[in-house]
Protein backbone atom coordinates (compact mmCIF):
# COMPACT_ATOMS: atom_id res chain seq x y z
CA UNK A 1 0.00 0.00 0.00
CA UNK A 2 1.27 3.46 -0.86
CA UNK A 3 0.97 5.78 2.12
CA UNK A 4 0.21 9.47 1.79
CA UNK A 5 3.59 10.38 3.24
CA UNK A 6 5.55 8.35 0.68
CA UNK A 7 5.45 11.39 -1.55
CA UNK A 8 7.70 13.08 1.00
CA UNK A 9 10.23 10.34 0.32
CA UNK A 10 9.93 11.08 -3.39
CA UNK A 11 10.59 14.75 -2.65
CA UNK A 12 13.78 13.86 -0.79
CA UNK A 13 14.81 11.68 -3.74
CA UNK A 14 14.12 14.53 -6.17
CA UNK A 15 16.14 16.95 -4.07
CA UNK A 16 19.04 14.52 -4.02
CA UNK A 17 18.98 14.33 -7.81
CA UNK A 18 18.76 18.12 -7.97
CA UNK A 19 21.77 18.68 -5.70
CA UNK A 20 23.68 16.13 -7.79
CA UNK A 21 22.82 17.93 -11.00
CA UNK A 22 23.82 21.26 -9.52
CA UNK A 23 27.13 19.92 -8.20
CA UNK A 24 27.83 18.41 -11.61
CA UNK A 25 26.90 21.63 -13.37
CA UNK A 26 29.00 23.79 -11.02
CA UNK A 27 32.02 21.48 -11.45
CA UNK A 28 31.66 21.32 -15.21
CA UNK A 29 31.39 25.11 -15.46
CA UNK A 30 34.39 25.59 -13.18
CA UNK A 31 36.56 23.25 -15.24
CA UNK A 32 35.35 24.75 -18.52
CA UNK A 33 36.30 28.13 -17.09
CA UNK A 34 39.81 26.76 -16.56
CA UNK A 35 40.16 24.99 -19.93
CA UNK A 36 38.62 27.83 -21.96
CA UNK A 37 40.02 30.66 -19.81
CA UNK A 38 36.43 31.83 -19.43
CA UNK A 39 36.02 34.09 -16.40
CA UNK A 40 32.23 34.25 -16.74
CA UNK A 41 31.87 30.49 -16.37
CA UNK A 42 34.04 30.51 -13.26
CA UNK A 43 31.93 33.28 -11.73
CA UNK A 44 28.71 31.35 -12.43
CA UNK A 45 30.25 28.28 -10.79
CA UNK A 46 31.22 30.30 -7.71
CA UNK A 47 27.65 31.57 -7.35
CA UNK A 48 26.15 28.09 -7.45
CA UNK A 49 27.78 27.06 -4.19
CA UNK A 50 25.14 28.67 -1.96
CA UNK A 51 22.29 26.89 -3.76
CA UNK A 52 24.06 23.57 -3.29
CA UNK A 53 24.71 24.26 0.40
CA UNK A 54 21.05 25.20 0.94
CA UNK A 55 19.87 22.01 -0.73
CA UNK A 56 22.06 19.90 1.52
CA UNK A 57 20.57 21.55 4.60
CA UNK A 58 17.06 20.96 3.23
CA UNK A 59 17.74 17.30 2.52
CA UNK A 60 19.14 16.81 6.02
CA UNK A 61 16.12 18.46 7.63
CA UNK A 62 13.63 16.58 5.47
CA UNK A 63 15.41 13.32 6.25
CA UNK A 64 15.47 13.86 10.00
CA UNK A 65 11.81 14.82 9.85
CA UNK A 66 10.93 11.71 7.88
CA UNK A 67 12.76 9.46 10.33
CA UNK A 68 11.08 11.15 13.28
CA UNK A 69 7.52 11.33 12.01
CA UNK A 70 7.15 8.47 9.53
CA UNK A 71 8.94 5.54 11.22
CA UNK A 72 10.59 4.30 8.00
CA UNK A 73 11.91 0.74 7.71
CA UNK A 74 13.82 -1.39 5.22
CA UNK A 75 14.56 0.28 1.85
CA UNK A 76 12.86 3.50 3.02
CA UNK A 77 15.25 3.91 5.93
CA UNK A 78 18.18 3.05 3.62
CA UNK A 79 17.06 5.76 1.23
CA UNK A 80 17.00 8.30 4.06
CA UNK A 81 20.43 7.21 5.25
CA UNK A 82 21.78 7.44 1.70
CA UNK A 83 20.13 10.84 1.21
CA UNK A 84 21.97 12.22 4.25
CA UNK A 85 25.33 10.73 3.23
CA UNK A 86 25.04 11.38 -0.50
CA UNK A 87 23.89 14.98 -0.07
CA UNK A 88 27.00 15.54 2.03
CA UNK A 89 29.19 14.04 -0.70
CA UNK A 90 27.49 16.15 -3.34
CA UNK A 91 27.79 19.27 -1.23
CA UNK A 92 31.51 18.53 -0.86
CA UNK A 93 31.75 18.02 -4.64
CA UNK A 94 30.10 21.44 -4.96
CA UNK A 95 32.71 22.88 -2.59
CA UNK A 96 35.47 21.48 -4.80
CA UNK A 97 33.79 23.05 -7.83
CA UNK A 98 33.71 26.34 -5.94
CA UNK A 99 37.39 25.95 -5.13
CA UNK A 100 38.30 25.16 -8.77
CA UNK A 101 36.37 28.21 -9.91
CA UNK A 102 38.03 30.51 -7.39
CA UNK A 103 41.52 29.29 -8.23
CA UNK A 104 40.81 29.63 -11.95
CA UNK A 105 39.53 33.14 -11.37
CA UNK A 106 42.75 33.93 -9.53
CA UNK A 107 44.86 32.56 -12.42
CA UNK A 108 42.82 34.43 -15.02
CA UNK A 109 42.96 37.70 -13.11
CA UNK A 110 46.73 37.37 -12.79
CA UNK A 111 47.66 35.97 -16.19
CA UNK A 112 44.69 36.56 -18.47
CA UNK A 113 44.57 32.95 -19.62
CA UNK A 114 45.48 29.46 -18.54
CA UNK A 115 48.69 28.43 -20.26
CA UNK A 116 49.42 25.02 -18.79
CA UNK A 117 46.36 22.78 -18.75
CA UNK A 118 48.30 19.57 -18.03
CA UNK A 119 45.85 16.63 -17.83
CA UNK A 120 43.01 18.63 -16.29
CA UNK A 121 40.71 18.23 -19.29
CA UNK A 122 41.08 14.45 -19.47
CA UNK A 123 40.85 14.09 -15.71
CA UNK A 124 37.70 16.19 -15.40
CA UNK A 125 36.09 14.32 -18.28
CA UNK A 126 36.56 11.09 -16.33
CA UNK A 127 35.58 12.56 -12.96
CA UNK A 128 32.36 14.18 -14.19
CA UNK A 129 31.41 11.08 -16.16
CA UNK A 130 31.75 9.19 -12.87
CA UNK A 131 29.57 11.74 -11.11
CA UNK A 132 26.90 11.68 -13.81
CA UNK A 133 26.90 7.89 -13.90
CA UNK A 134 26.65 7.70 -10.10
CA UNK A 135 23.60 9.97 -10.27
CA UNK A 136 22.13 7.90 -13.09
CA UNK A 137 22.69 4.71 -11.11
CA UNK A 138 20.73 6.29 -8.24
CA UNK A 139 17.97 7.53 -10.52
CA UNK A 140 17.63 4.25 -12.44
CA UNK A 141 18.48 2.00 -9.48
CA UNK A 142 21.18 0.50 -11.68
CA UNK A 143 23.43 -1.65 -9.52
CA UNK A 144 25.76 -2.66 -12.34
CA UNK A 145 26.44 0.94 -13.31
CA UNK A 146 27.14 1.86 -9.67
CA UNK A 147 29.52 -1.07 -9.23
CA UNK A 148 31.46 -0.11 -12.36
CA UNK A 149 32.18 3.37 -11.04
CA UNK A 150 34.38 2.22 -8.15
CA UNK A 151 37.26 1.05 -10.36
CA UNK A 152 37.17 4.13 -12.55
CA UNK A 153 38.44 6.28 -9.68
CA UNK A 154 41.90 4.78 -10.07
CA UNK A 155 42.54 6.43 -13.43
CA UNK A 156 41.59 9.84 -12.01
CA UNK A 157 43.98 9.27 -9.10
CA UNK A 158 46.75 8.36 -11.56
CA UNK A 159 46.20 11.50 -13.62
CA UNK A 160 46.24 13.62 -10.46
CA UNK A 161 49.62 12.16 -9.47
CA UNK A 162 50.92 12.74 -12.99
CA UNK A 163 49.78 16.37 -12.85
CA UNK A 164 51.49 16.81 -9.52
CA UNK A 165 54.77 15.45 -10.90
CA UNK A 166 54.60 17.55 -14.06
CA UNK A 167 53.74 20.75 -12.25
CA UNK A 168 56.12 20.36 -9.32
CA UNK A 169 59.06 19.78 -11.70
CA UNK A 170 58.66 23.23 -13.15
CA UNK A 171 58.28 25.06 -9.85
CA UNK A 172 61.52 26.96 -10.24
CA UNK A 173 61.21 30.28 -11.95
CA UNK A 174 59.39 33.48 -11.18
CA UNK A 175 56.92 33.55 -8.32
CA UNK A 176 53.82 34.30 -10.43
CA UNK A 177 54.23 31.13 -12.41
CA UNK A 178 54.87 29.15 -9.23
CA UNK A 179 51.56 30.43 -7.81
CA UNK A 180 49.76 29.33 -10.95
CA UNK A 181 51.40 25.94 -10.78
CA UNK A 182 50.38 25.48 -7.14
CA UNK A 183 46.84 26.54 -7.99
CA UNK A 184 46.76 24.12 -10.89
CA UNK A 185 47.96 21.33 -8.58
CA UNK A 186 45.12 22.19 -6.22
CA UNK A 187 42.59 22.28 -9.08
CA UNK A 188 43.79 18.82 -10.08
CA UNK A 189 43.41 17.71 -6.48
CA UNK A 190 39.85 19.13 -6.38
CA UNK A 191 38.90 17.15 -9.48
CA UNK A 192 40.38 14.06 -7.89
CA UNK A 193 38.22 14.72 -4.81
CA UNK A 194 35.11 15.14 -6.99
CA UNK A 195 35.82 11.67 -8.39
CA UNK A 196 36.16 10.40 -4.80
CA UNK A 197 32.74 11.83 -3.97
CA UNK A 198 31.31 10.23 -7.11
CA UNK A 199 32.80 6.93 -5.95
CA UNK A 200 31.26 7.40 -2.51
CA UNK A 201 27.90 8.12 -4.12
CA UNK A 202 28.19 4.93 -6.15
CA UNK A 203 28.95 2.99 -2.95
CA UNK A 204 25.91 4.56 -1.32
CA UNK A 205 23.74 3.53 -4.27
CA UNK A 206 25.06 -0.04 -3.93
CA UNK A 207 24.08 0.03 -0.24
CA UNK A 208 20.66 1.43 -1.12
CA UNK A 209 20.01 -1.31 -3.64
CA UNK A 210 21.52 -4.27 -1.83
CA UNK A 211 21.54 -3.34 1.85
CA UNK A 212 25.25 -4.20 1.93
CA UNK B 1 10.85 23.96 3.65
CA UNK B 2 8.78 20.85 3.13
CA UNK B 3 8.38 19.90 6.76
CA UNK B 4 6.07 22.57 8.00
CA UNK B 5 4.22 23.61 4.87
CA UNK B 6 1.15 21.56 5.71
CA UNK B 7 0.76 23.27 9.03
CA UNK B 8 1.96 26.69 7.95
CA UNK B 9 -0.69 26.79 5.25
CA UNK B 10 -3.30 26.37 7.94
CA UNK B 11 -1.81 28.85 10.37
CA UNK B 12 -4.73 31.17 9.75
CA UNK B 13 -7.34 28.41 10.09
CA UNK B 14 -10.33 29.09 12.26
CA UNK B 15 -10.40 27.81 15.82
CA UNK B 16 -13.44 25.54 15.80
CA UNK B 17 -13.00 24.39 19.42
CA UNK B 18 -11.91 26.83 22.13
CA UNK B 19 -11.23 25.54 25.61
CA UNK B 20 -10.59 27.95 28.46
CA UNK B 21 -9.41 27.17 32.01
CA UNK B 22 -11.21 23.86 31.83
CA UNK B 23 -11.36 21.72 34.97
CA UNK B 24 -13.04 18.38 35.26
CA UNK B 25 -13.49 15.85 38.06
CA UNK B 26 -14.84 12.38 38.69
CA UNK B 27 -16.33 12.76 42.17
CA UNK B 28 -13.55 14.18 44.29
CA UNK B 29 -10.83 13.15 41.92
CA UNK B 30 -9.70 15.98 39.68
CA UNK B 31 -9.06 14.62 36.17
CA UNK B 32 -8.26 17.78 34.21
CA UNK B 33 -6.58 20.94 35.47
CA UNK B 34 -6.93 24.35 33.86
CA UNK B 35 -6.76 23.17 30.27
CA UNK B 36 -6.56 25.86 27.62
CA UNK B 37 -6.57 24.84 23.99
CA UNK B 38 -7.72 26.02 20.58
CA UNK B 39 -8.34 23.38 17.94
CA UNK B 40 -8.16 24.41 14.30
CA UNK B 41 -10.82 23.59 11.79
CA UNK B 42 -10.04 20.89 9.21
CA UNK B 43 -6.90 19.73 10.89
CA UNK B 44 -6.05 16.53 12.69
CA UNK B 45 -5.23 17.14 16.35
CA UNK B 46 -3.78 14.27 18.35
CA UNK B 47 -3.88 13.83 22.13
CA UNK B 48 -1.06 11.77 23.56
CA UNK B 49 0.04 10.89 27.06
CA UNK B 50 0.33 7.93 29.41
CA UNK B 51 -2.75 6.03 30.57
CA UNK B 52 -4.81 8.02 33.03
CA UNK B 53 -3.45 11.38 31.89
CA UNK B 54 -6.94 12.64 31.00
CA UNK B 55 -6.74 12.64 27.22
CA UNK B 56 -9.83 10.47 26.65
CA UNK B 57 -11.74 12.32 29.35
CA UNK B 58 -10.91 15.57 27.60
CA UNK B 59 -11.95 14.20 24.20
CA UNK B 60 -15.29 13.12 25.63
CA UNK B 61 -15.94 16.61 26.90
CA UNK B 62 -16.31 17.83 23.31
CA UNK B 63 -19.51 15.87 22.68
CA UNK B 64 -20.56 15.73 26.33
CA UNK B 65 -20.15 11.98 26.51
CA UNK B 66 -19.10 12.45 30.12
CA UNK B 67 -22.68 13.52 30.89
CA UNK B 68 -23.45 9.80 30.93
CA UNK B 69 -21.23 9.28 33.97
CA UNK B 70 -22.99 10.19 37.19
CA UNK B 71 -19.99 11.36 39.17
CA UNK B 72 -18.46 13.33 36.31
CA UNK B 73 -18.65 17.12 36.63
CA UNK B 74 -17.08 20.21 35.25
CA UNK B 75 -15.42 22.20 38.01
CA UNK B 76 -14.53 25.26 35.99
CA UNK B 77 -13.91 26.82 32.61
CA UNK B 78 -15.62 26.46 29.28
CA UNK B 79 -15.64 24.57 25.99
CA UNK B 80 -16.87 26.50 22.99
CA UNK B 81 -17.56 24.96 19.61
CA UNK B 82 -18.19 27.38 16.78
CA UNK B 83 -18.16 30.07 19.45
CA UNK B 84 -21.01 28.51 21.44
CA UNK B 85 -20.55 27.24 25.00
CA UNK B 86 -21.55 23.58 24.66
CA UNK B 87 -22.28 23.33 28.36
CA UNK B 88 -24.74 26.21 28.17
CA UNK B 89 -28.25 25.60 29.48
CA UNK B 90 -29.87 25.99 26.08
CA UNK B 91 -27.74 23.30 24.46
CA UNK B 92 -29.55 20.23 23.08
CA UNK B 93 -27.03 17.44 23.61
CA UNK B 94 -28.55 15.19 20.93
CA UNK B 95 -28.28 18.04 18.44
CA UNK B 96 -24.69 18.69 19.56
CA UNK B 97 -23.73 15.06 18.92
CA UNK B 98 -25.09 15.27 15.38
CA UNK B 99 -22.35 17.79 14.72
CA UNK B 100 -19.68 15.87 16.53
CA UNK B 101 -19.30 12.25 15.46
CA UNK B 102 -17.39 9.76 17.51
CA UNK B 103 -15.43 6.61 16.74
CA UNK B 104 -14.42 4.35 19.59
CA UNK B 105 -11.54 2.04 20.39
CA UNK B 106 -13.58 -1.03 19.66
CA UNK B 107 -15.64 -0.92 16.52
CA UNK B 108 -19.33 -1.07 17.39
CA UNK B 109 -21.39 -1.67 14.27
CA UNK B 110 -25.09 -2.26 14.80
CA UNK B 111 -26.16 -5.88 14.28
CA UNK B 112 -27.71 -4.87 10.99
CA UNK B 113 -26.69 -4.86 7.35
CA UNK B 114 -23.83 -2.72 6.13
CA UNK B 115 -26.38 -0.53 4.36
CA UNK B 116 -28.58 -0.12 7.40
CA UNK B 117 -25.64 0.84 9.60
CA UNK B 118 -25.04 3.89 7.44
CA UNK B 119 -28.69 4.68 6.82
CA UNK B 120 -29.64 4.40 10.50
CA UNK B 121 -28.76 7.94 11.52
CA UNK B 122 -30.58 9.39 8.53
CA UNK B 123 -33.68 7.31 9.12
CA UNK B 124 -33.99 8.53 12.68
CA UNK B 125 -33.72 12.03 11.28
CA UNK B 126 -36.82 11.17 9.23
CA UNK B 127 -35.16 10.65 5.86
CA UNK B 128 -36.96 7.77 4.16
CA UNK B 129 -36.42 8.40 0.45
CA UNK B 130 -34.60 5.35 -0.90
CA UNK B 131 -32.63 7.11 -3.57
CA UNK B 132 -31.44 9.73 -1.05
CA UNK B 133 -30.43 6.97 1.35
CA UNK B 134 -28.68 5.05 -1.47
CA UNK B 135 -26.72 8.15 -2.40
CA UNK B 136 -25.64 8.87 1.16
CA UNK B 137 -24.68 5.24 1.83
CA UNK B 138 -22.49 5.21 -1.27
CA UNK B 139 -21.01 8.63 -0.51
CA UNK B 140 -20.15 7.67 3.07
CA UNK B 141 -18.72 4.29 2.15
CA UNK B 142 -16.63 5.94 -0.53
CA UNK B 143 -15.60 8.63 1.96
CA UNK B 144 -14.48 5.90 4.32
CA UNK B 145 -12.57 4.10 1.54
CA UNK B 146 -14.83 1.09 1.93
CA UNK B 147 -17.12 1.22 -1.07
CA UNK B 148 -15.07 -0.97 -3.39
CA UNK B 149 -14.72 -3.62 -0.73
CA UNK B 150 -18.41 -3.87 0.20
CA UNK B 151 -20.49 -2.54 -2.71
CA UNK B 152 -21.57 -6.06 -3.70
CA UNK B 153 -22.66 -7.09 -0.21
CA UNK B 154 -24.41 -4.07 1.22
CA UNK B 155 -27.25 -6.17 2.56
CA UNK B 156 -24.96 -8.56 4.43
CA UNK B 157 -24.48 -8.22 8.17
CA UNK B 158 -21.87 -5.69 9.24
CA UNK B 159 -20.78 -8.19 11.87
CA UNK B 160 -19.32 -10.37 9.11
CA UNK B 161 -16.77 -7.72 8.17
CA UNK B 162 -13.14 -7.76 9.33
CA UNK B 163 -12.19 -5.63 12.35
CA UNK B 164 -10.57 -3.00 10.15
CA UNK B 165 -13.60 -2.87 7.86
CA UNK B 166 -15.94 -2.60 10.85
CA UNK B 167 -13.95 0.36 12.16
CA UNK B 168 -14.09 2.08 8.79
CA UNK B 169 -17.83 1.31 8.66
CA UNK B 170 -18.19 3.09 12.01
CA UNK B 171 -16.36 6.07 10.53
CA UNK B 172 -18.67 5.93 7.49
CA UNK B 173 -21.67 5.77 9.82
CA UNK B 174 -20.41 8.82 11.68
CA UNK B 175 -20.02 10.69 8.38
CA UNK B 176 -23.64 9.98 7.34
CA UNK B 177 -25.08 12.72 9.53
CA UNK B 178 -22.52 15.19 8.16
CA UNK B 179 -20.75 16.15 11.36
CA UNK B 180 -18.26 19.00 11.48
CA UNK B 181 -15.99 17.28 13.95
CA UNK B 182 -14.97 13.65 14.29
CA UNK B 183 -13.66 12.46 17.64
CA UNK B 184 -11.64 9.28 17.57
CA UNK B 185 -10.74 7.49 20.76
CA UNK B 186 -7.87 5.12 19.97
CA UNK B 187 -9.54 4.02 16.73
CA UNK B 188 -6.73 1.66 15.71
CA UNK B 189 -5.77 0.03 18.98
CA UNK B 190 -7.60 -3.20 18.10
CA UNK B 191 -6.47 -3.31 14.48
CA UNK B 192 -3.59 -5.03 12.71
CA UNK B 193 -0.95 -2.89 10.97
CA UNK B 194 -2.56 -3.02 7.52
CA UNK B 195 -6.01 -2.11 8.85
CA UNK B 196 -4.34 0.61 10.94
CA UNK B 197 -2.63 1.99 7.85
CA UNK B 198 -5.99 2.08 6.02
CA UNK B 199 -7.64 3.99 8.85
CA UNK B 200 -4.69 6.41 8.96
CA UNK B 201 -5.00 6.96 5.21
CA UNK B 202 -8.68 7.60 5.76
CA UNK B 203 -8.00 10.13 8.52
CA UNK B 204 -5.57 11.90 6.22
CA UNK B 205 -8.12 12.11 3.40
CA UNK B 206 -11.00 13.14 5.69
CA UNK B 207 -9.28 16.20 7.07
CA UNK B 208 -10.04 18.19 3.95
CA UNK B 209 -13.70 18.12 5.00
CA UNK B 210 -13.69 17.45 8.74
CA UNK B 211 -11.97 18.51 11.91
CA UNK B 212 -10.55 15.42 13.54
CA UNK B 213 -9.44 14.99 17.13
CA UNK B 214 -7.78 11.68 17.89
CA UNK B 215 -6.63 10.09 21.11
CA UNK B 216 -3.86 7.60 20.55
CA UNK B 217 -1.45 5.56 22.61
CA UNK B 218 0.63 5.05 19.52
CA UNK B 219 3.01 7.99 19.30
CA UNK B 220 4.14 7.05 15.81
CA UNK B 221 0.51 7.23 14.77
CA UNK B 222 0.15 10.70 16.23
CA UNK B 223 3.33 11.71 14.40
CA UNK B 224 2.06 10.27 11.13
CA UNK B 225 -1.50 11.52 11.05
CA UNK B 226 -1.74 14.75 12.99
CA UNK B 227 -1.07 18.39 12.23
CA UNK B 228 -0.93 19.33 15.90
CA UNK B 229 -0.28 17.28 18.99
CA UNK B 230 -1.18 17.85 22.62
CA UNK B 231 0.73 16.05 25.36
CA UNK B 232 -1.17 15.44 28.59
CA UNK B 233 0.27 14.28 31.89
CA UNK B 234 -1.56 13.81 35.19
CA UNK B 235 -4.54 15.78 33.94
CA UNK B 236 -2.53 18.75 32.74
CA UNK B 237 -1.89 19.89 29.23
CA UNK B 238 1.89 19.94 29.25
CA UNK B 239 2.57 21.02 25.69
CA UNK B 240 0.51 21.69 22.58
CA UNK B 241 2.12 22.60 19.30
CA UNK B 242 2.46 21.64 15.67
CA UNK B 243 3.30 17.94 15.45
CA UNK B 244 6.72 18.60 13.92
CA UNK B 245 7.72 20.58 17.00
CA UNK B 246 6.33 18.10 19.52
CA UNK B 247 8.23 15.19 17.99
CA UNK B 248 11.34 16.88 16.68
CA UNK B 249 12.10 19.61 19.17
CA UNK B 250 9.57 19.94 21.99
CA UNK B 251 9.90 22.84 24.37
CA UNK B 252 9.04 20.92 27.51
CA UNK B 253 11.39 18.38 29.10
CA UNK B 254 8.50 16.08 30.07
CA UNK B 255 7.27 16.04 26.47
CA UNK B 256 10.78 15.25 25.28
CA UNK B 257 11.05 12.42 27.80
CA UNK B 258 7.65 11.01 26.85
CA UNK B 259 8.00 11.13 23.06
CA UNK B 260 11.48 9.63 23.28
CA UNK B 261 10.13 6.78 25.41
CA UNK B 262 11.96 7.71 28.61
CA UNK B 263 8.85 7.69 30.74
CA UNK B 264 5.17 6.98 30.57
Amino acid sequence: MNRYFHKELEEIRSKLILIGEKANQAGTLAVEGFIESDLEKTLTAVKMDDEIDDLEVEIDRDSVRYITLRSPVSSDVRLIFVAIKASHDLERAGDEAHSIAKRTRSILQREGKVANKVAIEEMSRLAFAMLRDALTSFLDENLKLAEGIIERDKEVDRLNKENFKTLSKGMEGDSIEASTQIETILISRSIERIADHAKNLAEEVIYLLTGE
Amino acid sequence: MAQSTDTEKKEDGRDIIEVRDFNFAYGNSQALFDVNMDIKEKEVTAFIGPSGCGKSTFLRCFNRMNDLIDIARITGGSVKINGIDIYGKEIDVIELRKHIGMVFQKSNPFPKSIYDNIAYGLRIQGIKNKSTLDDVVEECLRGAALWDEVKDRLQESALGMSGGQQQRLCIARALAVKPQILLMDEPCSALDPIATAKVEELIHSLKKDYTIVIVTHNMQQAARVSDRTAFFYLGKLIEYDVTDTIFMNPNNEQTEAYVSGRFG
